[in-house]
């Protein structure tokens, strides 16, 4: 009898993990850290864009409504192509849109916004990659959404389609 | 002519002492790079990559030691912006007492059946 | 065109005489004939013949570039040159389990060729536990990894092979690879066979110990090739990262290696019947389910290969069947042997071989643990946690000093009973190794005395396999070579670890960085232009404050198609140590990152490795001469 209770132990033991498995399987592999406390936005002080001056974040999140953080660099493809879908973005006046121009070169980040448009209220240097590193971010492009009380509320990694602004949209009412 | 040269006694200590330290903040400071993953690489560290976001975290780490902050200070601020999963250590948590503690578990259990084998054979002959 | 539906029928026919096999081997089996019938050995032999062909198959459409195959669309190139044209076959996942299929029924032909001393019944169980895999193979790769895809229209060019694994040894990795990982499947089937025949004797034992040694010996050959390649290729000068791949690849070796050594104590002396079986299964099931960890997507890895969760679940169920099926066979079958437990003694060899299991069990489960536990975390609570070097290294390392102890005592003892002879050297011995680390280590600032007490152990195998392989001469040499060999291995990767030394900095073009031991001058810019690349050849000179000069020229390639650069270290090697030079450009700027490393003893981590298989080799064919 203690026989069979061993081999039954160990019979389910490898169901178990049959289990875990296929459910593995399933789950992204793609490793997305998790927002599941709302977090609050870093403090900094950043460089704007075009003037150059410092700008600390108290004053860019001042207004107490719904903020877009997006992260892009001329560099990158992916941000391209996600441009159109800012820029209508930028049209809903209920949000700001706030760009982090993550390691570029300025004149190249300029040619990109001039060539481009420009769908920011506020666009911010990031020349290190450092402040994105504050935001939890990893790459380019990557977005966040900021709500009132300055709390990150969800984050998008890669480029945003019409899909995901469709959703946006719905955080956003 | 005396305080002079005690003078420049007294900086090249401190000078020397500035490159001990110097030296010992480069080893503490490659070391933290090792155990940090580079997220946006294949299970490379950032010590071993020189990717934008490698760049990034290495400026970060510099600027967390000359500020003073520890190991343990250093990787609580990356493990809250990333999660657990960007530090290569597994450090012992609710969530991987498991992890640590089963190989040993296991070990000690092999330890006992082998006793248990050769006991049983001790007995048996006497 | 013609290839790849020579190839494809030949896959089909291949499976029709699989299952025609299994038939007449089931008829052979209930009949009263004595031996295996003929047809049998004929049938596997055009099982094996069909496989081949088919895999020709793929190997022409790879060489002539007929890229209305999928398959060599997706991985290969007009531009690439032959020798990675043919080695492009076994180098995605479709042609590596063509692989899988072709070492599986080789080692079953071979196997039915030479084992006709053995009971009939045996062979033929041995043959359709075998074909079990095999079939279930056919049926993976057909309905989900068809090779033999055809694309319409004709695409005019592949997407090209990427350029890292376009290297000669990544290219004969995965075939000798293979032969040891997948080799290990005759073991699993012969263990299952001589169960249910309650065939597992000392005759039984002596002749799978053959079998045992080929696949150990390519187990151990395959992971040094990936590891050699990972050296000099991935541009980090190291040569294991603890990668799920890389795991996957060691756990079977650990089971393996614990294996032959108890197959030894199974031929002296019939002990340890049930654990040599469960040995033998645990083997070939790791490494099923390092297929699965590693092709279903389900980790990340360095190494991996397209991944797909239709592929992950047929084979996580075909490995549960497996295991079910090992699980079953073994519960019904399997026989307490009491005769002989009471004949062995706690000083004994026995006693050594089961401890020596006993720590590479335990080393196994530190590999597996650390490798599965993010799934199972993940799964289970939604975390996500890293497993990297530091817990294997933390978990691994402490255990080794005893290891190395036992293993330096252990093959002194005699079998039965032993009494430990010339305890006076033997002492001695070891406070000779214990001076010795300690002399060597004396300057090092951090974890001195763990160090030495590591490395004296370390020291200690390696003194007394010297003496036993120049006094004892050829009594049990083969042995002696391993264990040396790996002692050898031991010492090369601590004091490699110790030893080594490593500089990363930026440096543009006529510049010279100056650091502690010496200097780098960058001192110019070479362009070359190749057949599939275009290359940046940094010339530098490399001073060191004894006076030596050194010149590495690190290169940088441009592929064209897909377009990646990949950095090719320049590596010098010497007995005493290698040096390592890569160059990287950094986005943006105008100069290079360079990182230049003196790995201390390099080349001797992969000759011990060499010794170690070449024991393994030297018991292979001594067997030979005993007959």
């Amino acid at each position: 009898m203690k026989n069979n209770f061993f081999y039954i132990v160990v019979g389910s033991f490898f169901i178990f993990c049959f289990i875990i498995f296929y459910k593995g399987l399933n789950n992204s592999n793609v490793y997305v850290p998790n927002i599941d406390n709302k977090k609050s936005i870093p403090v900094f002080i950043a460089n704007d864009f075009f003037s150059e001056n410092k700008i600390s974040s108290e004053k860019i999140f001042n207004d107490k409504s719904y903020y877009i953080l997006n992260i892009w660099a001329s560099w990158c493809l992916p941000c391209r192509k996600e441009h159109s879908i800012l820029m209508r973005l930028s049209k809903n006046k209920s949000i700001k849109l706030v760009g982090l121009n993550y390691r570029d070169n300025l004149d190249n980040a300029k040619k990109f916004i001039e060539e481009l448009g420009n769908p920011y209220s506020q666009i911010l240097i990031d020349k290190e990659g450092t402040l994105a590193v504050e935001f939890g971010a990893y790459g380019v492009p990557e977005t966040f959404i900021i709500d009132k009380d300055n709390k990150i509320i969800k984050k998008f990694i890669g480029p945003l389609d019409l899909e995901l602004l469709q959703e946006i949209e719905i955080y956003l009412k | 002519m005396k305080i002079i040269k005690l003078f420049l006694i007294f900086f090249m200590i401190i000078n020397f002492s500035q490159l001990k330290s110097d030296e010992k903040s480069e080893e503490l400071r490659n070391q933290i790079l090792k155990n940090i993953r580079c997220l946006i690489c294949q299970g490379q560290s950032v010590y071993d990559s020189e990717s934008d976001f490698a760049l990034s975290i290495k400026l970060i780490v510099k600027e967390k030691i000359d500020k003073g902050l520890t190991e343990e200070q250093i990787y609580g601020f990356l493990k809250e912006k990333y999660g657990d999963w960007v530090l290569f250590d597994p450090v012992l948590s609710k969530n991987t007492y498991i992890l640590w503690l089963l190989p040993i578990l296991l070990f000690l259990l092999g330890g006992a059946i082998i006793y248990k084998y050769l006991i049983i054979k001790k007995k048996t002959k006497d | 065109m013609l290839a790849n539906q020579i190839g494809y029928f030949s896959l089909i026919l291949g499976l029709f005489f699989s299952l025609f096999l299994s038939g007449v081997s089931i008829r052979n089996f209930y009949d009263n004939n004595k031996k295996i019938d003929q047809k049998v050995l004929a049938l596997s032999f055009l099982q094996f013949f069909f496989v081949v062909i088919s895999f020709l198959g793929l190997i022409f459409s790879f060489i002539n570039s007929d890229f209305g195959n999928e398959t060599v669309f997706n991985n290969s190139h007009t531009t690439k040159p032959l020798f990675y044209k043919i080695s492009g076959t076994w180098g995605n996942h479709e042609g590596s389990l063509l692989l899988w299929l072709l070492v599986l029924t080789l080692f079953i032909f071979l196997f039915l060729l030479k084992s006709n001393e053995q009971p009939k019944k045996y062979r033929i169980l041995t043959l359709l536990f075998q074909q079990v895999i095999i079939i279930g193979f056919f049926l993976f790769i057909l309905k989900t990894s068809n090779p033999f895809n055809y694309l319409f229209p004709i695409p005019e060019e592949g997407l090209g092979l990427n350029p890292i694994l376009q290297d000669p040894a990544l290219a004969i990795h995965p075939p000798i690879l293979y032969l040891g990982y997948v080799g290990s499947s005759i073991i699993f089937s012969a263990a299952l066979s001589a169960i249910t025949q309650n065939y597992i004797s000392k005759k039984w034992a002596h002749h799978i110990k053959k079998w045992i040694l080929v696949s150990w010996i390519c187990l151990t050959l395959g992971i040094m090739l990936g590891s050699i390649w990972a050296y000099y290729e991935l541009g980090w000068g190291g040569f294991w990262f603890w990668d799920p791949v890389e795991n996957v690849s060691l756990m079977p070796w650990l089971t393996l290696t614990a294996l032959l050594h108890c197959i030894l104590v199974l031929e002296k002396r019939l002990a340890l019947t049930s654990w040599v079986v469960i040995l033998s299964i645990t083997t070939f099931t790791l490494s099923m389910c390092g297929t699965f960890l590693v092709r279903s997507g389900i980790l990340n890895s360095v190494h991996t290969f397209a991944n797909d969760p239709e592929r992950g679940i047929f084979i996580l169920i075909f490995l549960f069947i497996l295991v079910f099926l090992s699980l079953g066979i073994f519960f019904f079958f399997h026989k307490e042997n009491n005769k002989n437990i009471n004949r062995i003694f706690w000083l004994s060899k026995e006693t050594s071989i089961l401890i020596n299991n006993w720590f590479m069990m335990y080393f196994l489960s530190v590999i597996l643990i650390g490798t599965t536990y993010p799934i199972f975390l993940d799964v289970i609570s939604g975390q996500k946690i890293s497993v990297g070097p530091p817990f294997y290294q933390k978990l691994i390392v402490p255990f080794l000093i005893p290891f190395l102890l036992f293993m330096s005592l252990g093959p002194k003892l005699n079998w039965v009973k032993s009494k430990i002879e010339n305890k006076f050297e033997l002492i001695m011995l070891f406070i000779i190794s214990a001076f010795l680390s300690f002399f060597i280590l004396r300057k090092l600032s951090s974890d001195l005395l763990f160090n030495t007490i590591l490395i004296s152990s370390a020291f200690y195998l390696f003194f007394i396999t010297i003496k036993d392989l120049f006094i004892k001469k050829f009594k049990n040499f083969p042995q002696s070579v391993a264990h040396f060999g790996f002692s050898l291995l031991i010492l090369s990767i601590l004091f490699n670890s110790i030893f080594s030394f490593e500089v990363i900095t930026n440096i543009k073009v006529g510049e010279k960085f100056t650091f502690k031991r010496g200097d780098i001058s960058f001192e110019k810019i070479e362009k070359n232009e190749n057949t599939n690349y275009n290359s940046i050849i940094g010339h530098f000179k490399i001073n060191d404050n004894k006076g030596k000069i050194t010149h590495l020229k690190p290169e940088l390639r441009i592929y064209n198609q897909p377009i990646i650069v990949t950095s090719e270290a320049d590596i010098k090697i010497t007995l005493f140590s290698d040096t390592f030079l890569v160059m990287n450009t950094v986005k943006g700027k105008k100069y290079f990152n360079i990182r230049y490393q003196i790995k201390a003893f390099m080349v001797w981590i992969w000759i011990s490795v060499l010794l170690i298989c070449l024991g393994g080799l030297m018991s292979l064919f001594k067997k030979q001469y005993e007959k």
